[in-house]
């Protein structure tokens, strides 16, 4: 086993070191070591969402990511979304529009959604859908998800 | 690199390289990051030099850069459909190019644009045409211990147009069933020059040099693009798998080849 690295990164408007081994992905390390449980692990291979956190403002697979990669970097993920007390209008609008069952898939949705609202906040439903085909989800048939998407905008 | 060999890989955006190191097709010591290396990152354009792309070059900065989507559409095409919002933040053009997949969907785009693959190794520097850098499925001419650094395209000629079209079930996140890029310069009322390119119909990308070249002095017409079309499809040498069978992907190449042409005469059409 390769020596562990001290990793350096700004997490959810914390600055936050960390110890990493080289080959561990940024999911293992946010959920294992960090104990930040929010971000999920589905297929592990970039093809479902559910593990999509934000780096520098760009949604990304924390699957695909090494957690050494994250040096320097300022990290978002799911408990990074709401505000103070209140939940984020994305939060909101996804209880009211039941956009959820059994809710894996939804902290990916809920990051890889407010990438796009914080980038364009006017997204059409053609351009959300678009947005998110890189999450997937296996019980709400998603129409309820861009529906909660819709309505968060206008809420922002 | 160098001094580990076969046992070293290079990391771009990582979307290939990880899920090959956790299936266990790579068994590695090092993994060298060249995100961190200068030159991997350069995205210029220039009128007299054309296009560099750095090999660490995610896929986003491709399909925002004004340059490459007013000058390279055919590029930009493929950029924009590299798997989803996530993956293209990671995955960029060089990743695509050095893992050498059958269904890359950045490598047509690349070969009809006329690019080349700019080397670094511990012999010295060289470049090789892109349509002769892969060699087998996920295999190219790159040595142990060499590594691609960048991509050089041409400054694009008057009148030139390029598109990237590809088949898959779904709507997006897939593998190409069949890919074709091309790219088209017109000269008045005929076709000057055409490059076609096809992808996952053979173990590499396949260049369709007979295609491209038949089309040269032809009239930019449907009739014209149809022929090259049935030139395209003697070029393809696909097989059956659960994706497609052999006689559906030539009929898609076929179809694809028709399309993308005709989409690329538009383009050169309306291009300076
Ligand atoms: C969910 C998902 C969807 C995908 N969808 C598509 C798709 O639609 N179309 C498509 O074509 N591909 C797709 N891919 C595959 C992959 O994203 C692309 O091939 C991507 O372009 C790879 O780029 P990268 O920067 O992530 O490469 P990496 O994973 O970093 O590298 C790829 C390979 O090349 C080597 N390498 C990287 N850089 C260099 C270098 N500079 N010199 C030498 N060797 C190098 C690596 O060691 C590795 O073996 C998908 C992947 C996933 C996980
Ligand atoms: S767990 Fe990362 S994309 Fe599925
Ligand atoms: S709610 Fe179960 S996967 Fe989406």
């Amino acid at each position: 086993m390769a020596k562990k690295v001290i990793v350096q990164a700004n997490l959810n408007d914390n600055d936050t070191e960390f110890l990493s081994e080289p080959r561990q992905s940024l999911l293992e390390v946010l959920r294992e070591t960090l104990a930040l449980t929010g971000t999920k692990e589905g297929c592990n291979d970039g093809n479902c969402g559910a593990c999509t956190v934000m780096v520098d403002g760009r949604i990304v697979n924390s699957c695909l990511m090494l957690a050494v990669e994250a040096e320097g970097k300022k990290i978002t993920t799911i408990e990074g979304i709401a505000q103070a007390d209140k939940l984020h209008p994305l939060q909101q609008s996804f209880l009211e529009e039941a956009a959820l069952q059994c809710g894996i898939c939804t902290p990916g949705f809920i990051v890889a959604a407010k990438g796009l609202l914080d980038r364009e906040p006017k997204a059409d439903e053609h351009r959300v859908r678009h947005w998110l085909a890189g999450n997937l989800c296996r019980c709400t048939g998603y129409d309820k998800i861009i529906r909660a998407v819709l309505k968060a905008e206008k809420e922002l | 690199m160098a001094e580990k060999g076969a046992k070293a890989r290079a990391l771009a955006g990582g979307t290939d390289l990880l899920v090959q190191l956790r299936v266990k097709r790579y068994i590695v010591d090092r993994v060298v990051d060249v995100k961190h290396i200068a030159e991997m990152n350069e995205l210029s354009y220039s009128d007299s030099k054309g296009l560099v792309l750095g090999a660490a070059v995610p896929c986003y900065r491709v399909y925002e850069d004004k340059h490459i989507s007013a000058k390279y559409p055919g590029l930009y095409d493929s950029a924009s459909l590299i798997g989803g919002i996530q993956i293209q933040t990671r995955a960029g053009i060089g990743g695509n190019l050095a893992n050498a997949a059958p269904s890359a969907d950045a490598i047509p785009s690349l070969i009809a644009l006329g690019a080349t693959a700019n080397i670094a190794g511990p012999k010295g520097k060289r470049s090789v045409p892109v349509e002769h850098f892969c060699t087998g499925p996920g295999k190219s001419v790159l040595q142990d211990g060499e590594l691609l650094v960048s991509m050089s395209i041409p400054p694009p000629q008057a009148k030139m147009g390029s598109t990237y079209i590809r088949f898959i079930p779904r709507n997006e996140m897939d593998i190409a069933v069949v890919g074709v890029g091309v790219s088209v310069v017109l000269n008045g009322n005929s076709i000057k020059s055409a490059r076609i390119a096809l992808a996952s119909v053979g173990p590499t990308p396949i260049f369709a040099t007979e295609a491209g070249n038949w089309l040269t002095g032809k009239a930019p017409t449907e009739d014209s693009v149809m022929q090259a079309a049935e030139a395209a499809k003697k070029a393809a040498k696909p097989i059956t798998d659960m994706r497609g069978t052999i006689e559906q992907r030539i009929h898609l190449v076929g179809v694809l080849t028709k399309r993308s042409l005709l989409s690329a005469i538009t383009r050169a059409k309306e291009a300076r």
